[in-house]
Order: structure tokens, then C-alpha cells, then sequence
């Protein structure tokens, strides 16, 4: 790691070596353009790009943008210019040991990234015989968190359901708009007078305003964030959810959601996919562990610690789908609700038992919820969740 | 000027930067690139922006973001009250309208708002623009067509060109993600909470009277109190606070009085949860391991 690394004799020069950095960055999910690699040269003009602790410095304050990335960063650079990162890996595809449907490792659920896997090709349809990796050690191991049911979303959901679904998100997606923006425009009705355009205008007259120009207060939309549960208890009312994410998904660009079991898992990309089938197919790989168990309170306090502190701001309505039987303690819930209340969010529960007759939310997580929920309703068929739109546009 | 004169002459003013944020800096000075600093609520990201100008001996230009923020707030508004009264006397005094026209879109009925005079000083100013994270994405995409450009377009006046480029510094604490074309535009500093070292010089450096062991023990104290789990952890200027406050309460240890202490927790933890998450009890004992 101390070491410097030292660059074959025919190479080009220092302008090539940073390209080959900033490939090696890339390859490591930075996002950075043809301009960056510029400024990183012009940024070393300005240093002493021979002492390797300053050159770090310079390049990290180009390459990174964010706290995630400028954590990686160091990590990175030690890689590839002190020597950590030289070493060729040829990867040779192995013959993926075919194993029985219904034993799977736990490792596939760990081994994020893993290069050698091969089953890593997302749009790929799920074949159903799953991507159970083995390190080559040839053991499995017994996994005691993660119930590694792989199900083809496909069976579940239709896509007739998702077109119709589709209608109903968009609608309920235009109940929301009505927020108004703080920032006023030029418009033909409004509750203040445009000064500027009155100036302007009066001109004409000799200085007399005749026509007094209005400011109003456009509309805003309303994000949707959606967290569906998608755990044993929920399986029956997952096809009409899923198809509400959807098509939700579709219909609203800016609309956002997540999947949860035991863990978090964020779906928006993969529901984003122009073929409605193939998104499903990509999703069955992101539900691993789909009609497990549920730990509903752990689920949204990692939603409220990470992606709820980039995601979800005052402008959001963050719609849970769960039935509230959670494993965990109650207080968990209730301490990530109100965590995400204190982001400024509009929350809203569906709960699909609370359409049968005679329910009350004794469910204790449920029971823990309810001070923090701004709507609690009952949903499990679209139709119900079509009837929401009175409802939102209230909200 | 390289990076660590810099960082010695931010140090004379009262400013301890670590390596990256010196070399940040410096960079974005010589290429003449926006800095972009993230980092907690309280770990001096505004203060970087006041330093540097006092270093470089030049006007500090804050522009604070807000929810709703336009270019009426952020980059200039005409006079509209004073248009008015000009057209009135104007119409009496029997002025063309071509006259009047020229003369109400004029310089004389502009107000400078933050942006505009940061770009028409004769001495390159310091640019701050504060939690620009609070500002909506609508803003944040007009920011990018000025600081690539330096240049205001005015309809009634023409474009006018920056006389000097300012040095710019963005700040952002997370309210929100920001668009990849502004990081992208930016240099990048990530502001950490400073560690044990760092906070003991940024307190000497403020407080040169305290006592080597008070401030051992606060800086200790904070420090610990940092790893607990707490909304809202206490940044630097809460440490300052609480430094401060002790001296004035005549505190020379920080176990002598478990009420002062708990007292004095005002101005560290500032909501009802954080309160309640450290008890008497647990101050005691953060505040005898920090001894």
C-alpha cells in the first residue's frame, strides 16, 4: 500500500495514466465526464503532484461529489497508484453448480457485486433456478434471517392489472397535485398584483396602470414514495399492490418506491422499465426473500435513515402498503414514523385488513402507528384504491 | 499562494482546516471552480466562507437559500415604487416617453440583489451561497447558468458581464439531493466532525485563557457525546457555546457540579428527545471518561 506503483516503460504519460484513473474510478460507479479528467490535470498544475499525499487531496476534491463517494475515494486511489489494484484477475465464468429449487445459500443475498456469479444479467428473465453462488467450498450454509423463497413475480402479477393500475395511480396522482407553490407567477387570475409586468405595460398609458397584471401561486406536485410490504402475511393482496407500484411507476416520473420483508429494497429503477414484463422479471431478482417474514419497524427506520434523508421532503406523501403484523417491537415503527414526520411528509397507510368487517388495528405495531399517519384506509383490490382520490385530495 | 499557506493563513484568522478542505480550497481558487461543502449542521461550513474573505481581504456576498427562493430575491428587482413616482413627475415635467423609458430601466432603479453584486464588484468578492439545498430544483438550475457563464441577462438593459470572477462556496447539510450538473460543476469538500486534535486547537484558538484541563475535558466530552445515538449531534459552534458557557458559569471541572453540567446541556442538545436520551447519570459518566 506504501508502495508506489510503478507504470510499465511504454507507457505514454502522466495525461494516459489519469485517463486510466478516472476508468478505474468509473468502473467503480463514479459518474465522471471527459471534463473531470481535465481538471484533474489542470487542478495538479496548480500542486505538487510528486508528493502523493497532495496529489490525493487535489483529486479527491475533483473526482468525488458526494460523502459516499469521497469515503470510497481513498480506497480507490490506494488502489491504483499504490500499488493495491495491479494485480490481473482473469475471470474465468465457472460451471455454476446446479442445485435443488428449494436449497438456496445465503450467500446470494451477501454477495453484492460479486463479478463471478453468473447469473448477474438483470434483464434477464428469472429462470427460476435462482443464482446460488458457492465460493467454491462446496458448503451451503444455513441461513437464519432471510427466508430465500424466490417467487416469478410473473405468476402473480398480470399485466392487464398493471394498464389498470396505471389509470388509477395517474389519478390519484393529479388528487395531489393541489399544493401551491410559494413562488408566484404571472398568471391570468392570482391574489397579487405583477409589478413588473403593471410597470412595463403602463408605460403604454403615460405612466397610468389601466391593466393591473396578477401573481398567482402555480401548482406543485406532490411526490409519491411508496413502501409495499411484501411478507407472508401480505402475499394475497401483493399482486394488487405490486401492479398499483407499477403502474404508479409509469405514470408518474417522479413517483418513487421500495419493497420490504426483513430488509429494504429500493425498486424504483427496476419498476421504471419500459416492457411491463421485463420489469417484473427484474424485480423477482431484487425480492429475494419475497413472502418472508416482515420486520416492518427496521424496514422503515434504514428507509427513514438513508434513503428518507435524500428522498423525502416536505413535498412527499409516503404511502406504506402493510398490514401491520410485524415480529419486531412496536416502538421501532413508531420511532421511525415519527422520524420520517419530522422530515415534513404527508404519511398515508393502506392496510388491507381493515376492509374486513369488524376490524380494529389491535395489531400492536399498527396501533403504534396510527398517532403518526395522516390517512390510515383499507385497501386490497384497485377499486379500493381508486376510491382514495376524494381522500388525497384532501390531504 | 500554495494550499498550506493557506491553511496556516486561515489559521491565523481563527480557522483550523484539515488537509482536504485546505487543498479544496486552494484548487478552487486557482482553477477558479465553485466549492461545493457538505458536512453536518454546525461543523463550520459558513465560517469557511467569512475566513476566507478575511483572508483574501475582500467582501463577503451571502446569498441564503430558502424554499421559494426566485431571481427577484437572488439576483435583482427594479424599484417598482420609484419607477413609479419618475413616471408620474416625468408626465408633469412633460419628459418623452422614449426619455422615461431609458431612464426607469437604468441603473438608478436596479436593486442588487446578492447575485448581480457579486459579479460587479471591482475586487473579486467571496460567494457564499448558503444551504443551497434549501432552494428548490428550478433555483439550483439558474445557479448553474451562473456560475458557468458570470454573466446577468436583463431584459430592459442588456446583458451585463461579470467585472470580476468571485470565488465561490456552496454549502449543503442533506436537506435534499442535489442535481449531478451542480456537483458536477463543483469542487468537493466533505466537512466531517473535526476529531479530538483538530477541536482541541479550534478551541484554543477562540479561547486562549481557558485552562489546558476544562478544555481537555470539554473537547472530550463532546467528543463522546458525538458516538451516542442523538438526533441532532452537537457541531463545533455548540461546542464553542458550551465552552463558553462553562467559563462564564466559573466551572475549572467538569465533575464538580452534575447540575451545572446538566444545566449547561442547553447548549448541546437542542431537542426534547436528545434531552432525554442523556440523563444526569450518563453525562457523569461521559464527563468522568473525558477527564
Amino acid at each position: 500500500m506504501s508502495r508506489v506503483t510503478k507504470f510499465a516503460a511504454r507507457d505514454p504519460g502522466p495525461a494516459a495514466r489519469m485517463a486510466g484513473f478516472v476508468g478505474h474510478l468509473r468502473e467503480n460507479g463514479l459518474r465522471l465526464g471527459v471534463g473531470e479528467t481535465g481538471l484533474a490535470l489542470d487542478a495538479l498544475c496548480h500542486i505538487n503532484a510528486a508528493n502523493p499525499v497532495e496529489a490525493r487531496r487535489a483529486l479527491k476534491s475533483v473526482f468525488t461529489g458526494c460523502a459516499e463517494e469521497a469515503a470510497q475515494f481513498d480506497g480507490l486511489f490506494d488502489s491504483f497508484w499504490m500499488n493495491g489494484g495491479r494485480v490481473k484477475t482473469r475471470v474465468t465464468p465457472t460451471a455454476l453448480p446446479t442445485l435443488n429449487e428449494n436449497v438456496h445459500s445465503s450467500r446470494d443475498a451477501n454477495a453484492k457485486g460479486d463479478i463471478n456469479s453468473g447469473a448477474g444479467d438483470i434483464s434477464a428473465p428469472d429462470g427460476g433456478d435462482g443464482e446460488a453462488d458457492s465460493d467454491g467450498e462446496g458448503k451451503l450454509v444455513a441461513t437464519d434471517v432471510a427466508n430465500l423463497f424466490k417467487k416469478d413475480l410473473r405468476d402473480i402479477v398480470r399485466p392487464e392489472d398493471i394498464e389498470a393500475a396505471e389509470k388509477i395511480a395517474l389519478r390519484l396522482g393529479a388528487a395531489m397535485r393541489d399544493r401551491k407553490s410559494r413562488r408566484r407567477k404571472a398568471g391570468r387570475k392570482g391574489d397579487q398584483i405583477h409589478f413588473r409586468k403593471a410597470i412595463r405595460q403602463s408605460l403604454a398609458t403615460g405612466g397610468e396602470p389601466f391593466a393591473l397584471p396578477k401573481r398567482h401561486r402555480p401548482d406543485r406536485t406532490l411526490r409519491v414514495t411508496a413502501i409495499c410490504d411484501v411478507s407472508g402475511s401480505m402475499t394475497v393482496y401483493s399482486s394488487i399492490f405490486l401492479a398499483f407500484l407499477a403502474g404508479l411507476m409509469r405514470a408518474d416520473t417522479r413517483a418513487d418506491a421500495y419493497l420490504f420483508h426483513t430488509k429494504l429494497v429500493r425498486i424504483t429503477e427496476a419498476l421504471r422499465d419500459k416492457d411491463a414484463l421485463r420489469a417484473l422479471a427484474r424485480l423477482s431478482l431484487l425480492a429475494d426473500g419475497f413472502a418472508g417474514g416482515s420486520k416492518i419497524g427496521d424496514s422503515l427506520n434504514t428507509f427513514a435513515q438513508t434513503y428518507g434523508r435524500r428522498f423525502v421532503d416536505n413535498r412527499t406523501v409516503v404511502m406504506i402498503l402493510s398490514d401491520g403484523y410485524d415480529t419486531a417491537s412496536p416502538d421501532s415503527i413508531s420511532d421511525a414514523l415519527a422520524r420520517l414526520k419530522k422530515r415534513g411528509c404527508k404519511i398515508i397507510w393502506l392496510n388491507p385488513l381493515k376492509g374486513w368487517d369488524g376490524y380494529e388495528p389491535t395489531a400492536r405495531a399498527m396501533a403504534a402507528a396510527l398517532p403518526h399517519l395522516d390517512l390510515f384506509r383499507a385497501a386490497n383490490t384497485l377499486d379500493d384504491l381508486a376510491a382514495l382520490e376524494p381522500e388525497l385530495v384532501r390531504l | 499562494m500554495t494550499w498550506t499557506t493557506l491553511q496556516t493563513a486561515m489559521a491565523d484568522h481563527g480557522y483550523i482546516a484539515s488537509g482536504d478542505l485546505a487543498m479544496a480550497l486552494h484548487l478552487s481558487l486557482s482553477l477558479g471552480r465553485p466549492l461545493l461543502l457538505e458536512g453536518a449542521a454546525g461543523v463550520g461550513k459558513t465560517e469557511v466562507a467569512r475566513v476566507l474573505a478575511a483572508v483574501k481581504d475582500t467582501q463577503l456576498i451571502r446569498l441564503q437559500c430558502y424554499e421559494g427562493l426566485d431571481a427577484a430575491q437572488a439576483i435583482y428587482e427594479w424599484n417598482y415604487q420609484r419607477q413609479l413616482l419618475a413616471i408620474r413627475a416625468a408626465s408633469e415635467d412633460g419628459e418623452t416617453g422614449k426619455a422615461v423609458e431609458a431612464r426607469i430601466f437604468s441603473d438608478e432603479f436596479l436593486l442588487e440583489r446578492p447575485l448581480l453584486k457579486a459579479i460587479r464588484q471591482d475586487k473579486a468578492p467571496v460567494l457564499l451561497i448558503d444551504e443551497i439545498d434549501r432552494a428548490d430544483e428550478e433555483f439550483e438550475a439558474y445557479l448553474l447558468e451562473i456560475l458557468s457563464e458570470f454573466q446577468i441577462t436583463i431584459p430592459e438593459m442588456g446583458t451585463i458581464m461579470a467585472t470580476t470572477r468571485p470565488m465561490v462556496i456552496l454549502t449543503a447539510n442533506g436537506t435534499r439531493d442535489l442535481s449531478d450538473a451542480l456537483r458536477r460543476r463543483c469542487l468537493y469538500a466533505h466537512v466531517p466532525y473535526p476529531d479530538h486534535e483538530t477541536e482541541l486547537s479550534i478551541l484554543v484558538t477562540r479561547y486562549p485563557d481557558i485552562t489546558d484541563r476544562l478544555c481537555a475535558q470539554i473537547v472530550g466530552f463532546v467528543q463522546a457525546l458525538r458516538k451516542q445515538d442523538l438526533e441532532k449531534k452537537p457541531g463545533i459552534a455548540e461546542m464553542l457555546d458550551f465552552a463558553a458557557a462553562l467559563m462564564g458559569l466559573g466551572v475549572a471541572d467538569l465533575t464538580d457540579d452534575p447540575r451545572i453540567l446538566q444545566a449547561s446541556l442547553a447548549t448541546l442538545l437542542k431537542t426534547q428527545m436528545d434531552r432525554d436520551a442523556i440523563p444526569t447519570e450518563v453525562a457523569q459518566r461521559l464527563a468522568g471518561k473525558a477527564a
